[in-house]
């Protein structure tokens, strides 16, 4: 018995520690989200970029569906990295 | 000791109540630091769970046959790695493992993500903590493993011999741990319906982990076959069985959402679709607890009773309400960013594979629970079969593999004729060159066992023609040497070529598969010792019997083992000899007589297996028992007399007598009955699906190193240098 309430202490303890340190964070949460998307969308550019060059480099595309893929490709990274900017610094 | 257990059970309880509360209560008026509580209750409800499970290990270590669970589940005498193991052969720790891996996983997720996915997590981590309040539920009011025995027993009646098998007692963490991991993409989506954050950033936070699951869960499957096949006696590694396939649907979902999540986060499409899927699976992963736990179809992998068909039916009717209610009132949030450009690009080939594995598991979900459907409708009940299962997913499987292959030739967004034909035109080639050369081989009797040779061979060559092309573009580019610019090329493109040695992998399974099924000889026969019976070509002799009686270290009668040595001969020359066996467990039925006790218990089959990379020569035995039956009465007799003998004579007599019957089994061995296979390429079963784990693998592994964020750049000029770094 002695054994469950050490136990039980340790998860209070654990527990509560950010409320009893009254920690809040001043990030402003849907900044903070709409960030973790656009760079989420960001990478799945870059990726989508990547793969459509390889996919040209071996054959799947021809010269020309890769140069407009890419440029447009390329126009989208561009701007989602002026809405990540425009969020400012993190 | 089992009082922390017990207590520990009742705080997980407690603590995992009150993360829900502080995570909702966080989210909804923007406390962090009720958010941060609630995060913090979901890593204190895993470690409390760990104590738990910790000090239920140690009971069935020491053996402490105070708990009923141990008593019932393991014995002084089952070896150490079968005590270890046997916590899972039981119902209560099953549950209790269930909940112990949820509980790291989800603490491993929500600690990666703290600073991350700040909307959707809380919503997750009270969804993950509610799965964990309702598997605490059931082990604190239902089924508690620490409940203590009404009478302390000397001896535990042991494990399940049926589950004395290394592959058994890995299969099961193997196959939680898929369901656990299936059950954070779940979560993730859930707070991601519920806060209207249907980007793809929950996505790549959880991708890991579905692959994980995805990976995991495989591996449970295959060592369920594995065991099937060494273990049942029946000579086969897949029947349809309820549980079997119970753990083969999410994995065939989850399959699906591999491939079409990677859709959305290139073009923001089949958002409605993903999310369907990823609930889908969630939900299909506690149905597969369901069936294994509860026992409500018929299995010869149910290890559980009933008692727990009514929570479970609660929740999965509440996952499923809660789920199209979510979807459908999310429908406008969840439309296509982009439509699809053309029929010819690898976006279309992932939306057919999507209807396959879709139509896949939609077949099996039928033919599983047919039996409950039928007595519904009918009020009597009905069950389908393999070939019922075999008409349906023979097609698609062929399906599923050509576009296994096409996927990887066929560019994203739009692919014109020319290239792919240019690009299909070799595999195509291999395809058809191998198809001939297996005709003139004679290897005509089955159609569907040759198109999927066939295109075993095309999937093949599309992936060694994609490795070729990408390493050839990667030396152009580098100058590398040839092994150097195939490590560069896959480590750079980890999903890309991990996701291809997958394809080949599940092609060279489905062709084991097909072998195995098309053309296996298999006989049953009644042989003498001496006696021939010729089988796929092969010449088997029945050369001697063999019997044995098992005794564990403390003198306690463990089995009795009655079986065979076979000699397998092909074209009058020695191939090898096979040793099966048949393992006779005591039943602990006290109305039993003390010999025939060892003939009315379970019983086992031990395989005699010569395994080969082109084929595989299996054989079981069924002992002839019936003509030991006059003697078995007899020895029921002499013992009936014998009760005023001291308990430690009563054991030694009693194994004399055992000893001697097995030796007279040996001496004049009546008729035995064996069944004997010689299957094709099943060892590529295997092989195939080492090659699929592999392909995860390469997958799954993290990039080593992250793209520094830049401060500052012309905006074009940043894309390509962040482009370079990764």
């Amino acid at each position: 018995m002695l054994l469950v309430l050490v136990v039980l202490v340790v998860v209070v303890y654990v527990v509560s520690a950010p409320l009893r340190r009254g920690r809040v964070e001043a990030v402003e949460a849907s900044e903070s989200a709409e960030r973790a998307g656009l760079e989420a969308a960001k990478e799945a550019k870059y990726g989508e970029i990547r793969d459509a060059e390889l996919d040209h480099r071996m054959g799947k595309l021809s010269d020309e569906d890769w140069r407009a893929q890419d440029r447009a490709l390329r126009a989208e990274a561009i701007e989602i990295l002026h809405r990540l900017d425009d969020l400012g610094p993190e | 000791m089992l009082s922390l257990g017990s207590g520990c059970l009742w705080l997980a309880l407690g603590v995992a109540l009150y993360g829900i509360g502080a995570s909702l209560y966080g989210a909804g008026r923007g406390g962090r630091a009720w958010v941060d509580s609630g995060r913090r209750a979901v890593y204190a409800t895993a470690g409390v769970v760990l104590v738990a499970f910790g000090v239920l290990e140690a009971a069935f270590l020491r053996s402490d046959f105070a708990l009923s669970v141990v008593a019932g589940h393991s014995s002084t005498t089952t070896p150490t790695f079968y005590r270890a193991t046997a916590v899972w052969s039981s119902q209560e720790g099953s549950l209790l493992l269930w909940v112990t891996l949820l509980g790291l996983w989800s603490s491993l997720m929500l600690f990666l993500t703290r600073r991350r996915a700040r909307e959707v997590a809380p919503y997750a981590a009270a969804v993950l903590l509610g799965f964990a309040a309702f598997f605490l539920s059931l082990l604190v009011f239902l089924e508690n493993p620490f409940d203590r025995a009404q009478t302390v027993v000397a001896e535990g009646a042991g494990l399940n011999p049926l589950l004395r098998h290394p592959s058994m007692m890995i299969h099961p963490p193997m196959l939680y741990s898929g369901y656990t991991l299936f059950a954070v993409p779940f979560a993730f989506a859930v707070g991601a319906l519920i806060t209207r954050r249907l980007d793809a950033e929950w996505i790549r936070l959880t991708r890991p982990f579905t692959l994980a699951a995805w990976l995991f869960l495989g591996i449970g499957v295959l060592l369920g076959a594995r065991w099937s096949y060494t273990e049942l006696g029946w000579g086969g590694y897949w029947a349809w069985d309820p549980v079997e396939n119970a753990s083969l649907m999410p994995w065939l979902i989850g399959t699906a959402f591999l491939h079409s999540v990677m859709i959305q986060e290139k073009r923001g499409m089949l958002k409605l679709w993903n999310v369907s899927l990823v609930l889908a699976t969630g939900v299909l992963a506690i149905l597969g607890t369901f069936l294994v736990r509860s026992g409500i179809l018929n299995s010869i992998h149910a290890f559980g009773a009933s008692t727990l068909g009514v929570p479970f039916l609660i929740l999965i009717c509440g996952l499923i309400a809660g789920s199209v209610w979510l979807v459908l009132s999310r429908a406008s949030e969840l439309r296509s960013e982009n439509r699809l450009d053309s029929l010819l690009s690898r976006e279309a080939v992932f939306l057919l594979n999507n209807l396959v594995l879709v139509g896949l598991c939609f077949v099996i979900f039928w033919g599983t629970f047919f039996p409950l459907i039928s007595e519904a409708v009918t009020g009597s009940e009905a069950s389908v079969g393999p070939p019922w299962f075999n008409r349906y997913i023979v097609p698609l499987s062929l399906v599923l593999v050509l576009l296994s292959g096409l996927g990887p030739v066929i560019a994203w967004r739009r692919a014109t004729a020319a290239n792919l034909r240019r690009n299909v035109a070799r595999p195509a080639a291999v395809g058809v060159a191998t198809a001939v050369v297996l005709v003139v081989a004679g290897v005509t009797g089955s159609v569907g066992a040759l198109l999927m040779f066939s295109l075993t061979a095309f999937v093949i060559a599309t992936v060694g023609q994609e490795l070729w092309r990408g390493v050839r573009a990667r030396r152009a580019m580098s100058s590398d040497s040839l092994p150097r610019a195939l490590v560069s090329l896959v480590g750079r493109n980890r999903r890309r070529y991990g996701g291809y040695t997958v394809h080949v992998g599940v092609a060279v399974l489905f062709a084991g598969v097909a072998a195995s099924s098309a053309f296996q000889h298999a006989r049953d026969v009644e042989l003498q010792v001496g006696q021939s019976a010729k089988v796929g070509g092969y010449d088997v002799t029945y050369l001697r019997p063999t019997g044995n009686l098992e005794a564990a270290s403390n003198g306690r009668l463990e089995k009795i083992d009655l079986g065979a040595v076979m000699r397998i001969k092909r074209d009058g020359e020695l191939v090898g000899d096979l040793r099966t066996k048949r393992s006779f467990f005591p039943s602990a039925d006290p109305t039993l007589g003390p010999v025939s006790r060892f003939f009315e218990g379970e019983a086992t089959s031990e395989v005699g297996l010569r395994a080969g990379l082109r084929r595989d020569v299996w054989s079981a035995i069924s002992p002839n028992v019936r003509d030991l039956r006059k003697q078995v009465a007899e020895g029921d007799r002499v013992f009936e007399g014998a009760k005023a003998l001291p308990a430690e004579q009563r054991e030694l007599a009693l194994a004399e007598a055992l000893s001697g019957l097995t030796r007279s089994y040996a001496a004049n061995p009546p008729p035995a009955t064996f069944r004997l296979i010689v299957s094709p390429l099943v060892s590529w079963i295997w092989i195939g699906a080492l090659i699929v784990f592999a392909g995860g693998l390469i997958a799954l592994w993290p990039p080593l190193r992250r793209a520094p964020r830049p401060v500052a750049a012309r905006y074009a000029a940043r894309v390509a240098r962040e482009l370079n770094r990764a």
